[in-house]
């Protein structure tokens, strides 16, 4: 079952985006995703936090405020296990451009600023291949949250980190919250070679670049679908 | 009380008075007995108790007795499925109940969960790295039971073998008594090779309640004085 970190091993390609919340990442991602499917190409989206099975659990512990560190980390890379073995691994065994929105990047972010310990949270996500291509926004930490906070929205719980006991003004605790995890990102980024995007520039800029981008990495039209007919 | 591994972030491992005594052994080994018998020989000395067993976290027990009756899960999806159980409890079962000086009698632990995913397949120095959150127990009984003679308790209990114990999802044989049997031995093997490394307080569980019982109590006593 174990660990694959060699890049291309499986026909299809995965792609990842990384970046805060705010960063423009889930933006740019679907723009991607159009580009791609309107070329005719094997494409799935996943999302981080989205298996069906483990969702309730995952909502249940959240709501009644029931998760630790260590149980909202394992709770997560559950429902991360989930969709690498039922859909992830397998769509990229079938040749298909797979594109995540967060990866285990994320977990390793979020989860060392709860306090896990770094190469245990490594461990645990070592069954997942890296992906061949990781887009990391860099979008200064203002910036993205301006984005979030502009609207003075409804910041959920552990949105805002207010587990972590960092501020008792949700709004304070998200700013603390999401400095840290920048700083967490900035400290992977060359050793998991991200690929930064500078995500404070226009959105169309991003996107040419992040389309130039993958058009070099990867030869697109081998993955374009066959219909039979 | 230490940790395997890393252990719990916030948990200070040294402020862990009570015990940790964990009996391990297959559906059938008389575990569940035994620990009966334990629990009562524990508190009648004047010693609190708590119970904690797998399957029974408030995070996702309902989820897990569902995805049980179908065989929905992958392999890793369930191992940390488990792995997540088993830290729910750990954190608000088994160490508060450790701060506040009691017993903790676990029926089942982290080496059942390990035994079953090794033979699954896993990593074993994945499996081993994921339950360094868990204490280090000050006792671990493991019953041990002759495959053959647990097929005989089982089918005298319920007439049947249960499909996970029988570990028909590994497809070692398509009838049930025959996967049984391979089943238990590579759990057993997997338990010999733990063994070393955990260093289980191995019990013949061939032999009747009462003498077990009786053997089980005087391991509680010389290791733990209690």
């Amino acid at each position: 079952m174990m660990v694959n970190h060699e890049r291309g091993r499986y026909p299809g390609r995965l792609i990842a985006v990384e970046g805060l919340d705010g960063s423009g990442k889930s933006t740019q991602l679907y723009l991607l995703k159009r580009w791609l499917e309107m070329k005719g190409l094997k494409v799935f989206f996943t999302e981080w936090n989205s298996s069906l099975l483990i969702k309730k659990a995952t909502s249940k512990g959240k709501k009644r405020q029931l998760l630790t560190p260590t149980t909202f980390s394992l709770i997560h890379c559950t429902d991360f296990a989930d969709r690498y073995e039922r859909q992830i691994l397998p769509l990229l065994k079938a040749g298909y451009l797979v594109l995540c929105d967060r990866y285990i990047y994320t977990a390793f972010a979020r989860d060392a600023v709860r306090g896990c310990s770094s190469s245990w949270l490594h461990n645990l996500y070592g069954f997942a291949c890296h992906p061949d291509i990781t887009l990391f926004f860099n979008t200064p930490l203002q910036v993205a949250l301006g984005r979030i906070l502009g609207g003075r929205p409804q910041l959920k719980y552990h949105e805002a980190g207010m587990d972590l006991g960092l501020s008792a003004d949700p709004y304070e605790s998200f700013r603390i919250f999401q400095g840290k995890i920048y700083e967490e990102y900035l400290a992977m980024k060359g050793r998991f070679r991200f690929i930064e995007i500078d995500g404070s520039a226009p959105i169309e800029t991003q996107q040419q670049a992040v389309r130039d981008l993958i058009a070099a990495e990867i030869d697109l039209p081998r993955y374009r679908s066959r219909t039979i007919g | 009380m230490r940790f395997y591994g890393d252990g719990i972030p916030g948990v200070h491992p040294e402020e862990l008075t009570g015990r940790l005594i964990v009996m391990e052994g297959a559906d059938g080994s008389g575990r569940s007995t035994q620990m009966e018998i334990l629990r009562d020989s524990l508190e009648n000395k004047g010693h609190a108790t708590v119970n904690v067993g797998l399957r029974r976290s408030t995070l996702v027990s309902d989820e897990l007795k569902e995805a049980k009756q179908g065989n929905v899960l992958g392999e890793i999806t369930r191992s940390l499925f488990y792995a997540t159980d088993f830290a729910d409890q750990l954190e608000n079962r088994i160490i508060p109940a450790l701060k506040a000086g009691f017993i903790v009698l676990a029926d089942r632990y982290i080496y059942t969960l390990m035994a079953r995913d090794i033979v699954r397949g896993a990593d074993r120095s994945w499996v081993r790295s994921l339950y360094g959150m868990a204490l280090v127990p000050d006792l671990v009984v493991y019953v041990k039971v002759s495959p053959t003679q647990l097929i005989e308790r089982n089918l005298r209990k319920n007439a049947t073998l249960d499909y996970w114990e029988s570990g028909m999802d590994l497809g070692l044989s398509r009838d049930s008594f025959d996967s049984f049997i391979s089943y238990q031995r590579l759990i057993q093997k997997e338990f010999a090779l733990m063994q070393a490394e955990y260093g289980f307080s191995t019990v013949n569980g061939n032999l009747t309640v009462r003498s077990v019982a009786r053997e089980i109590s005087s391991r509680v006593v010389d290791i733990l004085g209690v």
